[in-house]
């Protein structure tokens, strides 16, 4: 073995994918709304997955973006939307200087973690994993796997099962044989309330496909009943309105599609 | 550039993990930023693994994988029954065994 030999695209893809890296991880802690945070951690973990395949393990860099950002972000996002969405952090300190405790410990930990990390491996020429690196990185952890790991491994699927069926325990409700309510009781009970028919759907007619486009009153206000749960709803630009019957002109007039300067001696009609 | 970098980076990574643990509020983000501490380690264990040249550390790599997934497996189940009782994924609101 001659050692670890890194070259200029190593290199390169360190410095573009690290500082990638860092600020998925600082968007993460930082972004207020927890979508943004699974979105900036994925864009973290992708960054690692390649990593991964640049320090010889390409195995574990696929199974990095297909287990993480797969699987794992994609649960997140599933018990984020299913929990609410809206459920966002409160600005309110619970214990006072928390903060910025916990800042200047993570400075401090980096600090202390990093210039330790960094004095002990100066200059560390590793190996290389050679061969095993390469082509030949499955069939290496597999060696591994089923021989000198093996009660470990058959552990790990003892737990994944556990895992399963404990979540399937926690989140299972167990309901009592008729007490679901019936569309009867269920209409019933509608009618008592305030608003017993649905609410407007958003304004997605005519120059929004967002749902978030609020709907419109003939007054030409929106109506705040058919905002979006946890979307801020949107300014969206309204057709023209006429005032009067003297304004009301042609469907191309109405629209602004009329040509910017029309022909003089042409109604309109005629284009050049 | 030397292998020493990736070792600094996973530090940095796995202390932007430890401080959102300790700031964050959203038991969901909490655990976000867990599963960011167990990817900085990865990093680390998969960096040393090259250089000492066994493929022992990227074994090691695959089972904290496979721990974290089932981890967060029943993780988020947890959350989803306190959301359920409590109607609040936040973790100051998951006080009833405090007085």
């Amino acid at each position: 073995m001659n050692g670890v030999v890194i070259g200029t695209g190593e290199a390169v893809a360190f410095w573009v994918l690290g500082p990638i890296a860092l600020a998925g991880a600082l968007g993460m802690v930082f972004s207020r709304n927890a979508v943004h945070s699974a979105l900036w951690l994925i864009t973290t973990m992708v960054s690692l997955g390649v990593f991964y395949v640049i320090q010889s393990a390409p195995f574990l860099g696929a199974a990095q973006i297909i287990v993480y950002t797969g699987a794992i972000m994609i649960l997140f996002l599933f018990v984020l939307m299913l929990v609410g969405r809206d459920s966002s952090d409160s600005v309110v300190e619970t214990l006072r200087g928390q903060r910025v405790a916990a800042a200047v410990l993570g400075v401090g930990f980096a600090g202390l973690v990093g210039a330790g990390i960094a004095r002990a491996t100066e200059g560390l020429v590793g190996t290389g994993l050679g061969a095993d690196g390469g082509n030949d990185n499955i069939t290496a952890i597999a060696e591994l796997l089923y021989t000198r790991y093996l009660l470990a491994f058959e552990l790990t699927g003892g737990l994944l099962i556990v895992a399963a069926v404990g979540a399937l325990i926690y989140t299972h409700v167990e309901r009592d044989p008729g007490s679901r309510r019936t569309q009867k009781e269920l209409s019933r009970a509608r009618f008592l309330t305030d608003r017993p028919q649905t609410l407007p759907g958003p304004g997605v007619y005519a120059r929004a496909t967002s749902v978030a486009a609020p709907a419109l009153l003939p007054d030409g206000g929106t109506t705040p009943d058919s905002f979006a749960t946890g979307i801020e709803p949107q300014e969206v630009d309204q057709m023209p309105r006429p005032t009067g019957r003297g304004q009301l002109g042609s469907p191309d007039a109405a629209l602004g599609t009329l040509d910017p300067a029309p022909l003089e001696g042409t109604d309109g009609g005629h284009r050049p | 550039m030397t292998l020493t970098y990736y070792l600094v980076l996973a530090a940095i990574l796995f202390t932007i993990g430890a401080v959102g643990v300790l700031v964050r509020r959203n038991a969901i983000v909490v655990f976000m930023c867990v599963e960011l501490m167990l990817n900085a380690v990865n990093l680390t264990l998969i960096t040393f693994a090259r250089s000492t040249g066994t493929v022992d550390g990227q074994i090691i790599a695959l089972f904290v994988m496979v721990v974290a997934a089932a981890e967060v497996v029943i993780g988020l189940a947890i959350i989803m029954s306190i959301y359920r009782t409590r109607r609040s994924a936040s973790v100051d609101d998951a006080n009833l065994l405090k007085y």
